[in-house]
């Protein structure tokens, strides 16, 4: 570690704006991005899973709020959501007083929040589809075999809905990872965030902002690499014989 | 009623700039996307890389990162060029770029690749008797191209490019970053000022919401326009 580190300062020695310094930056923003991208996703599909199902429940009161929270999250900006909770949370009554200050005081929970309910509608939509479109025929045999609504869509609907829902939440994940660079905007030191600090800092926008489109690439890369990976694996019984 | 406390006319001014910015850059944005289509599906080994290479650096980097590259490196950029021009040839020209400009062409250029690889598909989709029987009619390139290959072509793609418009609706949010007065940028300007997010963001909101649910009904009739001639089952 101590070698590469000297090795690494020698490479930098002639370049005055990636210093060690500046790298740090990037690398902590890495870090700040990867978090915040990977929990709100996680949260968010842990939220999507039954709002999804119940997305196409018979009852209006249970399927409407859940339209209407889709709605709402799809058609306005995340910048306008963002703005909404960070700048809206400190006006709620009484809040500076509880323990829940502490973790809405800083600008990552806020956006946390934003994007987990950002996700969250996006993901609802994708599997609201992918359940609707489960074979007929597949429910009716889990019928025949006597399932209940539980089992049915636990062993049934619920695999291969998510199967089917692979590509699309595959365009998500890069969705959101280009949407997290807005965190940057309410002061969260995300890989964008340190890209604004090295520009403003040496005012060398090429330098600060393709070093960070570059890494933004390779992850955009990464994931899109994973999901194939996992398309293939999970759809192989989808592809066409003899491929 | 609500008390906007005289960010009226100003919230209403930005909503006027939102709404421009969308369309203009949605016009730069077709334009770019016919030509990147083309491109890709072209006999040239080079126009097809160089269209692969502009769909696949602009999809894989975010909106504001782009932004921010083309808006506080594109003034350097122009600089450099005419100190260039100004050292060689003696020319001194002096280009100011104005934010609004910045913004079009940045959203323009974003969205021309992802309006590229819809056209494209749509392309593909259309039937090559088509275009045969227009060259048998002795139809030029670009007379096959008004009356066979766009009106088919765009049947295939007005989903995509419904799809498309509106995140380039809440993509032009952004451009409050970089110093655009916006509706979003008035919001936030007003919210800091009277203390009041909440009134603020939610108008923004429902104005969002306005123009897609507008837009979403404008392309259903669009479609149903370049339906026609198809079963509904279409």
């Amino acid at each position: 570690m101590e070698a590469l580190m000297n090795w690494l300062e020698a490479q930098l020695a002639d370049n005055s704006i990636f210093t060690l310094q500046t790298l740090s930056y990037y690398g902590d923003g890495l870090v700040t991005t990867v978090q915040l991208v990977f929990l709100s996703l996680i949260i968010g599909v842990v939220l999507a899973v039954p709002l999804a199902i119940g997305r196409g429940s018979k009852k209006a009161w249970v399927r409407l709020p859940i339209f209407f929270y889709c709605y709402v999250f799809r058609g306005t900006p995340l910048l306008v959501q963002l703005y909404l909770i960070y700048y809206g949370v400190v006006f709620v009554e009484g809040i500076q007083d509880t323990w829940l200050w502490v973790l809405l005081e800083k600008p990552f929970v806020p956006a946390l929040i934003a994007f987990t309910l950002n996700t969250g509608a996006y993901t609802t939509e994708i599997f609201r589809g992918a359940i609707k479109s489960t074979p007929k025929g597949e429910i009716e045999a889990a019928r025949a075999y006597g399932m209940s609504w539980g089992l049915m869509m636990r062993r049934i609907v619920l695999p291969s809905a998510f199967r089917r829902a692979l590509p699309a939440y595959g365009n998500e994940v890069i969705f959101m990872l280009h949407a997290s660079a807005i965190a940057s905007v309410v002061t969260l030191m995300d890989l964008t965030g340190a890209a604004r600090f090295v520009y403003a800092r040496f005012y060398a926008p090429f330098d600060a902002f393709l070093f960070v489109a570059a890494i933004y690439l390779c992850l955009t890369f990464s994931i899109i690499f994973f999901f194939r990976r996992l398309e293939n694996r999970l759809l192989a019984h989808l592809k066409p014989a003899g491929n | 009623m609500i008390d906007l406390q005289g960010y009226g006319p100003r919230l209403f001014e930005g909503a006027l700039i939102t709404i421009e910015l969308a369309v203009l850059s949605l016009l730069l944005a077709i334009v770019l996307g016919l030509l990147t289509a083309s491109a890709k599906m072209s006999r040239h080994w080079g126009l097809r890389q160089l269209g692969t290479l502009y769909t696949t650096l602009i999809r894989g980097v975010p909106d504001l990162v782009l932004m921010m590259l083309l808006f506080f490196g594109g003034q350097i950029g122009i600089n450099m060029v005419t100190d260039w021009l100004y050292d060689q040839f003696d020319v001194d020209i002096f280009i100011n770029v104005n934010e609004f400009v910045a913004g079009v062409g940045t959203i323009g250029l974003i969205f021309g690749a992802y309006m590229g690889e819809t056209f494209r598909g749509a392309f593909m989709a259309v039937d090559s008797g088509q275009i045969e029987a227009g060259r048998a009619y002795g139809m030029k390139p670009w007379l096959l191209f008004r009356r066979i290959r766009f009106p088919q072509m765009m049947r295939h793609a007005l989903p995509g490019l419904s799809n498309n418009w509106m995140v380039l609706l809440k993509t032009t949010a952004l451009v409050s970053v970089i110093g655009l007065s916006d509706m979003v940028r008035v919001a936030s300007e007003a919210s800091k000022a009277t203390r009041e997010p909440f009134t603020f963001m939610i108008i923004v909101a429902i104005i969002y919401l306005l123009i897609a649910s507008v837009s979403e009904w404008g392309f259903a009739r669009l479609q149903k326009r370049y339906d026609i001639g198809y079963g509904e089952a279409n």
